[in-house]
C-alpha cells in the first residue's frame, strides 16, 4: 500500500493541470479560428449562410457540452473514425467554443453603426477593405473583454473532458480520491487549482472591460 | 458509410427517456427558483453597508463562477459527507445547481439594481421608507426587469449543465441516455435523441420565459 502525502496529491494535481491548461489553449486557439471563420462568413450578409450559422450557433449553445463530447466521443467512431479522448475533447470543445466566439464577435460588429458600412461603400472600398481598416480593427477592442471572459468558461468546459476519460485536473482528482479516499481534502484543492487559472483571467476581463468604458 | 442509424430500436426505451426528461424539468424549476433566490440575497448583500457580508458574498460568487460546476457537484456530493452533511445524490445535485445559479444570478442582478438612479433611492429616503423597503418595493422590480434576458439565458444554461449532474447517478436525461446506450449498444441514437431533446426543453424554455415576461411585469416599457 502506497501512502499519499499532501504534498504527493498536490505534486499529481499540478502535474494534471499542465492538460487542462494545455487542451484550453487548443480549445482556445481553434475556437477561435473557426469562430473568426464563421464571423467573416456571416458578415458578407448572405442569407443562406447566416441561416446555416444561426441554426449551427443555436444547436451548439443549446445542446449539453457533456453531450456534445459524447455526440463525438461516440458519434465519430460509427463514422470509421477511431477517436481517442484527445481527439474528441478537442474537436468538441472546439466545436462549442466557436459557436460562442462568433456570436460574441458577430455581436461587436453589429455594435458598429451601420453608417460606417454605407461610408465605406461610398468611398469605394471593397469588401475587404472595408473590413480590414474600418470595422475590424474597432470591433477587436470592443471584443477584447468578452473574449477574455469566454476563455473562463473554456478551463471550466474542460473539466467535462474527464467524463470521456480524458485524464485533465477532475478525472486526476477522482483517481487520486480513489486511492486517498479524502474527497473533501482532493476535491477543495481541485477546485482551488482551478480558481487559480480562472481568477486571474476574470480580473483581466474585468480590467478590459472597466477600460474599455472609460475610453469609449 | 456502412452504418445504418436505427432510431426505431429506440422506441422500447422512450419510457426511460420520458422519466429523465421529467427529473430534469423538475430539478431545472426548483433550482431557477432556489438559484434566482439566492441570487437576490447576494446581490442585496453585495451592496450592503456591512463589510463582513459584502466581502462574504464576493468571495462566494467568484469561488462558484471560476471553478466548473462538475468539481462543485463532486464536491458537494464526496467532500461535504466526510465531514458529517450525507445527502442522496438528487439533493446534492439540487443543491450544487442553486449554489451555481445563485451566484451567477447574483452579479446579474446587482448589475440590475446598481443601474438605478440613484434619485430613485433618495426619493424613496424623502418618503420615509426604510432600506429595506425601498430596496423591495422601488429598486428590486425594474432591476429584474432590466436584467430579464440575461437571467433567461443563465437560467437555460444551467439546465443543460443539469446533464452533468447523471455523472454522480441522478437520474435525469443524459443518465437516461447513459442508460439506455449501455442498454441497446445504440450509443450514437440515444445520444443524438437526448440532444434533440434539450435543444427542445433550450428553445421551450425560452418561449415560457417569454410569456412569463407579459404577466410579470406590468410596465413593459421600462
Amino acid at each position: 500500500m502506497v501512502q499519499f502525502t499532501d504534498w504527493d496529491i498536490l505534486k499529481n494535481l499540478l502535474l494534471a493541470a499542465r492538460w487542462t491548461i494545455l487542451l484550453s489553449l487548443l480549445a482556445f486557439a481553434g475556437g477561435g479560428l473557426f469562430g473568426l471563420i464563421l464571423t467573416l462568413l456571416r458578415s458578407m450578409r448572405n442569407t443562406f449562410i447566416t441561416r446555416v450559422i444561426q441554426c449551427y450557433v443555436e444547436v451548439f449553445q443549446g445542446v449539453p457540452l457533456l453531450m456534445q463530447l459524447f455526440l463525438t466521443f461516440f458519434g465519430l467512431s460509427l463514422l470509421g473514425i477511431e477517436v481517442d479522448a484527445w481527439t474528441a475533447a478537442i474537436l468538441s470543445l472546439t466545436l462549442f467554443s466557436s459557436a460562442f466566439f462568433h456570436d460574441i464577435w458577430r455581436g461587436c460588429i453589429e455594435a458598429l453603426p451601420k453608417g460606417q458600412w454605407e461610408a465605406c461603400r461610398t468611398l469605394g472600398f471593397t469588401y475587404m477593405q472595408t473590413m480590414r481598416y474600418i470595422i475590424v480593427p474597432q470591433a477587436m477592442r470592443m471584443s477584447i473583454a468578452p473574449t477574455v471572459g469566454f476563455s473562463v468558461q473554456i478551463v471550466k468546459g474542460t473539466a467535462l473532458a474527464s467524463v470521456i476519460g480524458f485524464v485533465e485536473l477532475t478525472k486526476a482528482g477522482t483517481m487520486i480520491n480513489n486511492a486517498v479516499f479524502e474527497p473533501f481534502k482532493v476535491f477543495a484543492l481541485v477546485a482551488l487549482l482551478y480558481f487559480v487559472i480562472c481568477f486571474p483571467l476574470s480580473v483581466l476581463a474585468r480590467y478590459l472591460e472597466s477600460k474599455n468604458h472609460v475610453t469609449r | 458509410m456502412s452504418y445504418q442509424l436505427d432510431f426505431a430500436s429506440l422506441v422500447p426505451y422512450l419510457p426511460e427517456f420520458a422519466a429523465g426528461v421529467w427529473t430534469t424539468i423538475e430539478l431545472t424549476i426548483i433550482s431557477t427558483l432556489g438559484g434566482l433566490a439566492l441570487g437576490t440575497f447576494c446581490a442585496q448583500g453585495r451592496i450592503s453597508n456591512e463589510a463582513w457580508l459584502r466581502r462574504t458574498c464576493a468571495c462566494y460568487i467568484e469561488a462558484v463562477r471560476n471553478t466548473p460546476f462538475i468539481v462543485q457537484l463532486f464536491f458537494i456530493f464526496f467532500g461535504l459527507p466526510a465531514l458529517g452533511l450525507k445527502m442522496t445524490a438528487w439533493q446534492a445535485g439540487m443543491i450544487a445547481m442553486i449554489i451555481n445559479l445563485g451566484a451567477y444570478s447574483a452579479e446579474i442582478i446587482r448589475a440590475g439594481i446598481e443601474a438605478a438612479p440613484k434619485g430613485q433611492w433618495e426619493a424613496g429616503k424623502t418618503l420615509g421608507l426604510t432600506r429595506r423597503q425601498i430596496f423591495m418595493h422601488i429598486i428590486l422590480p425594474p432591476a429584474y426587469q432590466r436584467v430579464y434576458p440575461a437571467l433567461v439565458s443563465q437560467s437555460i444554461i444551467v439546465m443543460l449543465g443539469s446533464a452533468v449532474v447523471s455523472q454522480i447517478s441522478v437520474e435525469e436525461l443524459t443518465f437516461a441516455a447513459n442508460f439506455v446506450q449501455s442498454r441497446s449498444f445504440l450509443s450514437f441514437e440515444s445520444y443524438m435523441l437526448a440532444a434533440v431533446i434539450y435543444l427542445v426543453l433550450a428553445i421551450l424554455m425560452r418561449q415560457a420565459f417569454g410569456l412569463l415576461k407579459c404577466i410579470a411585469f406590468k410596465n413593459p416599457s421600462l
